[in-house]
């Protein structure tokens, strides 16, 4: 019998935003996607208030150090299972914010940190085009 | 009887982290209290390892909605240590690209604006409105934003005038949709007994503050770096600051719906003034010296300070971000209002967090003591005098004796 939380996972995914770092625009195009052009919310993709009815955690940015134990909470507070996805170049491999000193390391690392086996979809790009975010999404909730 | 209402910093009201400490009597709020310095990255300090050409997409990722005013601005400040014109094909490429930018940005405010105000409807519509603009972006430059276009002495790629006729015709079509706009927020009597009145920052408290951009424009300060300081093509177009007297939410509002109307009576102009020729001034070496750069972002004024020291690296760049400005307005125009209406007065400066943190304080883990230059200089000389203790092989003990 499949698990009945990644039955539910895949039928509507509820996402939660977190930036951690980013310069905006990955946090614009992800608003964008719920807007009229994009309207995900027709596949019952819907940004919700609190991460505790989230099923995917969009994380735009390379996660900086005052930031890091904020999103951690937040990565806690998720019902298991869940998808993190990384928005943007930034929060895949830090992109062009690799050397600054006040950087932690990118999603990923952080994520690992405290749950080794959560699971990631890297979405590259600067930014990522909305059509980008939504066929990762698909894709990974097709991995599930 | 007082209590403490924070904000953030993940609320789903906003895009990015940051924090607000409300001190609320009842419904009215006394006093407020902002924390910023989550997502700070170290840019400036990061700039001086990066060469002029990459520190121009470094500038790009300082804020992704103002992508073309942080290159223009710090290309003015090269350019102005440089003490070079640039092609006037160039002049017009920024001025087109920084108009089609502030188009973007103000009707992405106004949308946010309006679900702020639990107007969704709004919201809706205008980002709505948005999305031909950021094609005609994507088809002009190849990206929606940060298109990676700016050059220190022009711009790096022509923009091809058989695509501006796809720009004119997008702006027509989009004319009719902002002045529908621009009646709604007139007569829709909604957001007006939602914005009228609510959020007033006067003169002199502009004044007093500072502050920059729609923000003091809506408060009648006069103020505009395209006509002050003139750069780019502005001198060359006709066109007027929009000044209005209110103060208040409505205000700002209306002063962002008339900027857009502007902004495209500038770029018919430019694309049917924009000359053929150069568009890029190759530049050998950058010498001693130190520049400013201006520019009108979407916020207010932007500022970038360059020196250099004859090298390939700048060795100094200071970001003076507009929102730096405008965000301690909030203790003026937020205390005494009511605590619904502190929400919109907050987002009604178009506050961009990653623009404005440039810089980080560092407390001890109790929280208490805050750590001067001189303590952080003393830690970080401790450190390396460690290091090097570690790392030095024993014949050379001796030697470092008198520095360890």
């Amino acid at each position: 019998m499949p698990n009945l939380s990644t039955r539910w996972l895949k039928k509507s995914p509820w996402v939660y935003h977190v930036g951690t770092g980013g310069c905006n625009n990955c946090d614009i195009e992800i608003l964008d996607c719920l807007t009229p052009r994009f309207d995900v919310e027709r596949f019952g993709i819907k940004l919700v208030v609190s991460p505790r009815h989230a099923d995917v955690l969009l994380v735009s940015g390379p996660v900086a150090y005052h930031i890091k134990p904020r999103l951690q909470e937040v990565y806690k507070q998720v019902p298991k299972p869940c998808v993190v996805a990384c928005i943007g170049a930034c929060a895949c491999s830090m992109g062009i914010f690799k050397d600054a000193y006040s950087v932690a390391g990118p999603v990923d690392k952080v994520i690992k940190e405290i749950d080794p086996n959560a699971i990631f979809v890297y979405v590259p790009g600067c930014p990522p085009k909305p059509e980008t975010m939504i066929m990762a999404l698909v894709k990974a909730l097709q991995k599930i | 009887m007082r209590s403490i209402i924070p904000i953030g910093p993940f609320h789903p009201l906003q895009d990015e982290p940051e924090n607000f400490l409300l001190t609320v009597e009842g419904e009215t709020v006394v006093d407020i209290d902002v924390n910023i310095g989550y997502i700070h990255k170290g840019i400036e300090l990061l700039a001086q390892q990066k060469t002029y050409d990459q520190t121009v997409f470094l500038v790009e990722r300082i804020c992704g909605i103002c992508s073309i005013t942080h290159t223009v601005c710090f290309c003015n400040a090269v350019e102005d240590l440089l003490k070079v014109e640039i092609p006037e094909r160039a002049k017009y490429i920024r001025t087109i690209l920084g108009e089609i930018e502030r188009i973007h940005s103000h009707l992405l405010w106004m949308g946010l604006a309006g679900h702020f105000i639990g107007y969704n409807t709004v919201f809706m519509w205008t980002w709505k409105y948005r999305e031909p603009i950021l094609d005609m972006m994507e088809y002009l430059t190849g990206n929606r934003q940060s298109c990676g276009m700016l050059k220190v002495g022009g711009v790096r790629r022509n923009l091809e005038d058989s695509r501006f006729p796809a720009l004119l015709k997008t702006l027509s079509e989009m004319e009719p949709k902002i002045k529908m706009l621009a009646e709604a927020v007139q007569d829709d009597p909604v957001l007006k007994a939602r914005l009228e009145g609510v959020g007033v920052l006067t003169k002199k408290d502009a004044i007093d503050y500072c502050v920059v951009g729609p923000t003091a424009r809506a408060s009648g300060v006069d103020i505009d770096v395209r006509r002050d300081d003139p750069y780019a093509a502005y001198p060359y177009l006709d066109w007027n600051v929009i000044v209005l007297n209110g103060g208040d939410v409505y205000s700002k509002f209306l002063v962002r719906v008339l900027e857009v109307l502007e902004a495209i009576k500038i770029l018919r102009q430019a694309v049917k003034q924009i000359p053929k020729g150069d568009f890029l001034l190759e530049i050998k070496e950058i010498p001693p010296g130190e520049g400013i750069g201006r520019y009108e972002a979407p916020r207010g004024e932007d500022i970038h300070y360059v020196r250099s020291n004859g090298t390939n690296f700048p060795e100094r760049l200071k970001v003076r971000a507009p929102s730096f400005i405008n965000i301690p307005s909030f203790t003026a125009s937020c205390i005494g209002q009511q605590i619904a209406d502190v929400t919109i007065t907050l987002a009604a400066v178009d506050p961009c967090y990653s623009c404005t943190e440039r810089m980080i304080s560092a407390r001890d883990l109790s929280g208490n003591k805050k750590y001067s230059q001189k303590d952080l200089l003393e830690i970080s000389h401790q450190k390396t005098l460690e290091i090097s203790r570690n790392l030095a092989r024993p014949a050379d003990l001796p030697k470092l004796k008198k520095y360890l």
